[in-house]
C-alpha cells in the first residue's frame, strides 16, 4: 500500500516537455501532408497560367491534342498542335523501355540471386553512381559520342534521333529499375527459395517459377518508375533527339518531345502570350500522361493483389 | 524384428559454418520405412544434420563438410550425383509452412512441372497427381472445391499438409521434417502426427523436434544429439525408459535444454 502511494507522488513531466512534444507532433504532421499541398499548389499554378487559353474562343482542344502542326510563332497562321510532340515522347520512351526493361530486370535478378556478396556490393555502388550522373551530361554524350556512332554505323543522315534518345533514356532508367527491382526480389521470403530448392529446382527454375511470380508487383512498380523517369526527362532528350516536330517513320527519324518543347520555347515566349499559355497547357498534358501511368500502375498492382 | 536396409548412413560426418563446427564426427544409420526423430537442445546440430541429407545446407556459401553421407546406398557427395535427383528422392517439410504464393493445385504439381518436359504434361496427369497427393495427406475432401484458392490463404495446418502433399508426386523415398509442428496448434499438431504415422513404412521419415513428447509419440527410433555430436541412438522406447548415457537421462528429465 505504501509503495503505491509513493508511486502516485512521483513528479509529473514538466510543462515544456509536454508542450514541446505536442509541437513536434504538429511539425511532423505538417511534413506528412506537405506533399499533398505541394502537388495541389503546383497543379493550381500551372492550371492558372493555362486556363485563359483553354477557355478562350481562339483555341480548339481537338486541334491542340490531335494536330501535328506546331507553328507557335507564325505571323499569318498560328497553329498549336501537339500530337507530333506526344508521339515523340511516346516513341522515345517506348524504345527506352524496350532496351531498359530486359537489361534492368536481368541486372536486378543477377544482383539479387546470382552474384556473390562482394560483387553485389560493387555493382550496387556502380549502379548508384550511374543514376547520379546529371542528365545534361547524358545529353552531352548523346550529342557528341552516340550521334557519331549512329551516323557511322547506320544509314541515318543525322545522329540525333529516336534511337539516340532512346538509348540515353534507357541508360538513365536502368539504375531505377535495377534498384527497385532488386528490392522487390529481396523482399521475397527466403522460405519460398528453400521450398523451390528442396523440390529440386535449379537456380534458373527458381527465378522464373518462384521469384518472378512472387515479386511481380514490385517488378512492375520498378518498370513503371522507369517509364516515369523516361517520360519526364527533359535535358537529355532535348539534346539527343534532334528537336524536329514531325511524326517519325522509323527509329532513325528525329523527333521532339513534350518536355523538350517546353524547355526550349518557354524562355522565348512572352509572358502571358498565347504561346506561353499553350506551353503551360502542354505541361498539364504531360502531367495528365504521368498521372495516367501511375494510376494504371496502382490499379494493376491492386488487381494482382486481390487475386 | 526383421532387419531393415539403411535409408541414410553417415560416416564420421563433420560440418563447419565458416570457423564454427556444427557437426562433429556424426555416424548414424537411419533405417528404411521407420520414423526417426532427432532430439537435443537448441544449437546441438540436429537441423544442420537434417539439412545435410538433401544438401540444402550448401546454399549458404561458407559451409564445408568432411565425411560421407550415403542416401539410398549412394554417396551424395560423389561428383556424379545430381542435386535435382537427390532432392526429388529426399523431400523436405520446413518449420513454418511455406507453400508458394500460387494456387493449391499449382503447389501440388509444382514439382512435376519442374521435372517433366512441358509436352509430356497432360492436364489429366496433373489432375490425377493432385487428387492422389491431396488424398494421401487427407486434404482432398476439404480442398477439392478450393483448388484455385491461393495456398497462402489456407489454415496453417492445411498449409503444412499441402507442403507434404507437394512432395508426393515426385515419389520421394525419404521425407525430412524440420520441426513441422512448431507453428501449429494442438489440433494441427495431432493431425500432422497422425499423418506421419499413416505414411510410415511407405516413406522413411526423419523428423527434428524440440518436443520430446512428440518424439516419443511418433518415432520408432530416436537420436539424441549434443554440441554437434550424437550421444545416443536407440529405439525410442529404450531411449526414454532406459537411457544409456547420463546426458541423455538428464535431458529427457528436463534438467537442461
Amino acid at each position: 500500500m505504501k509503495k503505491r502511494l509513493e508511486a502516485m507522488n512521483r513528479p509529473s513531466r514538466p510543462r515544456w516537455a509536454v508542450l514541446g512534444e505536442k509541437m513536434l507532433e504538429g511539425v511532423i504532421r505538417l511534413c506528412g501532408i506537405s506533399a499533398i499541398v505541394f502537388v495541389a499548389a503546383i497543379l493550381l499554378f500551372v492550371f492558372r497560367e493555362a486556363a485563359p487559353i483553354l477557355f478562350g474562343d481562339r483555341f480548339h482542344l481537338k486541334q491542340f491534342l490531335l494536330s501535328v502542326e506546331w507553328y507557335p510563332t507564325s505571323v499569318s497562321n498560328v497553329r498549336y498542335g501537339t500530337f507530333a510532340l506526344t508521339v515523340g515522347s511516346v516513341s522515345v520512351t517506348a524504345l527506352a523501355m524496350v532496351i531498359a526493361v530486359p537489361f534492368g530486370l536481368g541486372a536486378a535478378i543477377f544482383v539479387s540471386e546470382f552474384c556473390g556478396r562482394r560483387m553485389r556490393e560493387t555493382l550496387k555502388i556502380v549502379i548508384e553512381l550511374l543514376s547520379a550522373i546529371p542528365s545534361v551530361v547524358w545529353g552531352f554524350i548523346g550529342l557528341t559520342v552516340m550521334s557519331k556512332l549512329i551516323v557511322a554505323y547506320t544509314a541515318a543522315p543525322v545522329g540525333v534521333n529516336i534511337l539516340n534518345g532512346g538509348v540515353i533514356l534507357a541508360l538513365m532508367s536502368v539504375p531505377i529499375i535495377v534498384s527497385i527491382g532488386e528490392d522487390a526480389l529481396k523482399a521475397v521470403p527466403d522460405s519460398y527459395r528453400e521450398a523451390g530448392l528442396a523440390l529440386g529446382a535449379t537456380r534458373w527454375q527458381l527465378v522464373y517459377r518462384v521469384l518472378l511470380p512472387a515479386a511481380k508487383n514490385g517488378l512492375l512498380a520498378a518498370v513503371l518508375l522507369g517509364v516515369g523517369r523516361a517520360v519526364g526527362e527533359t535535358m537529355a532528350v532535348l539534346m539527343a533527339t534532334g528537336h524536329a516536330v514531325h511524326i517519325p517513320h522509323g527509329i532513325l527519324d528525329s523527333v521532339r518531345t513534350l518536355t523538350a518543347n517546353i524547355a526550349a520555347e518557354l524562355g522565348e515566349a512572352p509572358v502571358g502570350s498565347d504561346h506561353y499559355r499553350v506551353l503551360f497547357l502542354t505541361g498539364l498534358l504531360l502531367f495528365g500522361i504521368t498521372f495516367a501511368v501511375n494510376l494504371t500502375a496502382e490499379l494493376v498492382v491492386r488487381g494482382i493483389r486481390r487475386k | 524384428m526383421k532387419t531393415r536396409a539403411p535409408a541414410i548412413e553417415t560416416r564420421d560426418l563433420s560440418l563447419w559454418y565458416g570457423g564454427f563446427q556444427a557437426l562433429d564426427g556424426v555416424s548414424i544409420v537411419v533405417k528404411r520405412g521407420l520414423i526417426t526423430s532427432l532430439i537435443g537442445p537448441s544449437g546441438c546440430g540436429k537441423t544442420t544434420l537434417l539439412r545435410c541429407f538433401n544438401r540444402v545446407n550448401e546454399r549458404y556459401g561458407c559451409v564445408s563438410t568432411k565425411g560421407e553421407i550415403e542416401v539410398l546406398g549412394k554417396n551424395i557427395y560423389d561428383h556424379d550425383v545430381s542435386l535435382v535427383e537427390l532432392r526429388k528422392a529426399v523431400g523436405m517439410v520446413f518449420q513454418r509452412p511455406n507453400p508458394l504464393p500460387l494456387s493449391v493445385y499449382e503447389n501440388v504439381v509444382f514439382g512435376l512441372r519442374l521435372h517433366t518436359p512441358r509436352i509430356r504434361l497432360r492436364r489429366s496427369t496433373l489432375d490425377e497427381a493432385v487428387e492422389k497427393a491431396l488424398s494421401e495427406v487427407g486434404l482432398f475432401r476439404e480442398l477439392k472445391d478450393k483448388l484455385d484458392f491461393k495456398a497462402t490463404s489456407l489454415l496453417l495446418e492445411q498449409q503444412q499438409k499441402l507442403c507434404l502433399a507437394r512432395l508426393l508426386p515426385l515419389k520421394p523415398e525419404i521425407i525430412l521434417m524440420d520441426e513441422p509442428c512448431s507453428a501449429l496448434d494442438v489440433d494441427g499438431t495431432r493431425a500432422i502426427e497422425e499423418l506421419m504415422l499413416g505414411l510410415r513404412e511407405k516413406y522413411t521419415i526423419v523428423i527434428v523436434t524440440h518436443n520430446m513428447a512428440q518424439a516419443r509419440r511418433v518415432s520408432d527410433e530416436c537420436i539424441f544429439m549434443l554440441l554437434g555430436e550424437v550421444v545416443e541412438h536407440s529405439r525410442t522406447a529404450d531411449l526414454f525408459l532406459a537411457p544409456q548415457h547420463h546426458k541423455t537421462a538428464e535431458y529427457i528429465e528436463g534438467r537442461y535444454g
